[in-house]
């Protein structure tokens, strides 16, 4: 066995058996991800390989700097495990951010070393360093500033004339200087500096005007673009196991993020370059008619325990307030008599598509009673009570007939087609984009002033004195 | 690795991450984004080569931060992916277990 490792070349036929079983354990593990029945399994089968592929490195040839290695494994491995077990399942996006901006540091990191031990490369070896040290940078400093919008950090989005104008400059400027450092002409120490620092420069620029609602939409795009960037790596240092996972995840990360531009209507270029997606953006559209009218929990908990059909619309509303125990508590205090209930998840619920399931998840509701937009909006009609509780905008009906509105054309949820609606809110100001809800103004509108978990508290204590 | 097998291997490795993600529910978005930011992770596999061969303080620095970097997106994408598909489960599993 010593023999075999200490030969230089068996060494390296046993690490690219390796990175093969890698390779087959990360899609078999996205594979199984995709379902909900067989996901939870997934994690772990990718997890082992991650596991394989770092302990088989050891054993490269030539390899040194152990000291170095080791610290910086642990060192990085700790703080990110210790992070990611505190974090709250509210706060999971941005964590994403960080971590996803971490790997596209790391890509552009490996394209620093190779590009400034000035050695000449042929050219195809060059652009593929330099384009995914350009990838990976951009999607290092806009994911922080992502990270840094949504933990609350930064809070305005900055915009002023002309500004993609200069983002076109810096973009520009980084190919001229890319291509200055793939030709050989400029490959010196100061040019690949200024050639990061731009890219750099510019992943801050592109993310600062994007509003904070759209932000899952770029997390999921920079996802994408440190995958790309981590393939492209790949080739540099000869790695099968970083081409085929760093292009696994760039594709698949493009279409997700397609998926989520198009669950809430827009595209691409539209979150990019348009800037809505921010608070107070949106002028009020048309007058609304009508008044709200208030109603007692008292009331509301007679008329959802004798209903036969209760849908609950939750926003991210309720995942703030923490009321997602006691709005699950109050199910089954309905489902006990037999209501039916059901959850019904618009697309961009919560603050990415399917955070809304893992909030609920998180407080106990069984996935067989989630039904997103196509299943669930048919049975709004059939249904007594649509509870909305810290959802707005994607359950207003402004978004199908008004085309003035800047929701215009969404998808929404059509709770206002049951027979009674009954919103749960603070008080009587608009949603995240600013849009008045017509819906809070129909005549089958009731408005229960509170506190999400108050107001859930105080349903569950009217449901059990009926 | 010639360069065309690895351009062969490009394009099946796109095919495979784009008909993975084709059919899958809404309701997994989030966690298989963080899935897939997990796997990326596999970075630090290139970062550890890159500082195992550094020969330069500047280079060691450099790959220092990547691993870091790299070692700090593969565990942290790990944790806080399967902290979210824990709460997969359907209502028939959770009677079993005894819970709600």
């Amino acid at each position: 066995m010593s023999g075999y490792l200490t030969n230089p070349e068996a060494r390296t036929w046993i690490i690219q058996a390796s990175y093969f079983v890698t390779a087959f354990l990360f899609i078999m593990g996205l594979k199984r991800m995709s379902s909900p029945v067989t996901a939870r399994s997934g994690i772990v089968w990718a997890g082992a390989g991650m596991l394989v592929a770092t302990l088989f490195t050891f054993l490269y040839p030539g390899m040194g700097n152990y000291e170095w290695i080791l610290p910086a494994i642990i060192l990085g491995t700790a703080l990110a495990w210790i992070s990611g077990k505190r974090v709250a399942m509210t706060d999971m996006p941005q964590m994403i951010a960080l971590y996803n901006g971490f790997g596209g540091g790391a890509a552009a990191a490996i394209a620093a070393v190779e590009l400034y031990k000035g050695e000449a490369m042929s050219h195809t070896m060059g652009t593929l360093a330099v384009v995914g040290g350009l990838i990976g940078s951009v999607s290092f400093s806009g994911s922080l500033v992502a990270f840094g919008k949504l933990q609350g950090l930064i809070k305005r989005s900055f915009r002023f004339g002309g500004q993609q104008f200069v983002n076109i400059i810096v973009i520009l400027a980084t190919a001229v200087v890319g291509v200055f450092i793939i030709t050989g002409w400029h490959a010196d120490m100061f040019h690949v500096s200024l050639f990061f620092v731009l890219a750099l420069v510019f992943g801050v620029m592109m993310t600062l005007p994007i509003g904070g609602a759209d932000m899952p939409v770029v997390i999921s795009m920079y996802n994408a673009f440190t995958g790309l960037a981590v393939a492209f790596e790949g080739f540099v240092m000869q790695n099968a196991a970083m081409i085929i996972a760093g292009t696994v995840v760039g594709s698949a990360g493009t279409l997700l993020t397609q998926l989520m531009a198009r669950a809430m209507n827009r595209s691409l270029g539209n979150v990019l370059f348009s800037g809505f997606g921010d608070t107070g953006a949106a002028a009020a559209s048309g007058p609304v008619t009508g008044s709200m009218k208030p109603i007692e929990a008292s009331d509301v908990g007679v008329m959802m325990a004798f209903a036969q059909k209760v849908i609950i619309v939750p926003g991210y509303g309720m995942a703030v307030a923490q009321a997602q125990h006691k709005v699950w508590e109050l199910c089954q205090l309905l489902i006990d008599r037999g209501v039916m209930v059901k959850f019904a998840i618009h697309p961009v619920a919560g603050r990415m598509p399917g955070h809304m399931n893992v909030l609920l998840a998180e407080a106990g509701v069984p996935y067989d009673l989630i039904a997103d937009l196509d299943e669930i909006n048919a049975e709004f009609e059939t249904a007594d009570v649509a509870l909305i509780i810290g959802a707005n905008d994607v359950v207003n009906p402004t978004a199908r007939n008004d085309k003035s509105s800047p929701i215009y054309g969404m998808p929404i949820l059509n709770a206002d087609k049951a027979k009674n609606v009954i919103v749960i809110k603070r008080g009587q100001g608009t949603g995240f984009s600013g849009i008045e809800n017509a819906l809070f103004y129909l005549d089958n509108t009731r408005m229960l002033y509170g506190d999400g978990q108050a107001a859930a508290g105080q349903l569950i204590q009217a449901v059990k004195s009926v | 690795m010639s360069g065309i097998v690895a351009l062969y291997i490009f394009m099946l490795a796109a095919f495979t991450g784009y008909e993975i993600i084709a059919k899958v529910p809404v309701i997994l978005h989030t966690p298989l984004m963080s899935g897939s930011n997990f796997v990326h992770g596999i970075v630090l596999v290139g970062a550890m080569v890159a500082l195992g061969n550094a020969d330069t303080t500047l280079a060691k620095v450099i790959g220092f931060i990547g691993v870091f970097m790299a070692a700090g997106n593969a565990a942290g994408g790990y944790v806080v992916t399967e902290r979210m598909l824990e709460m997969f489960k359907s209502s028939g599993a959770k009677r079993k277990s005894g819970g709600h």
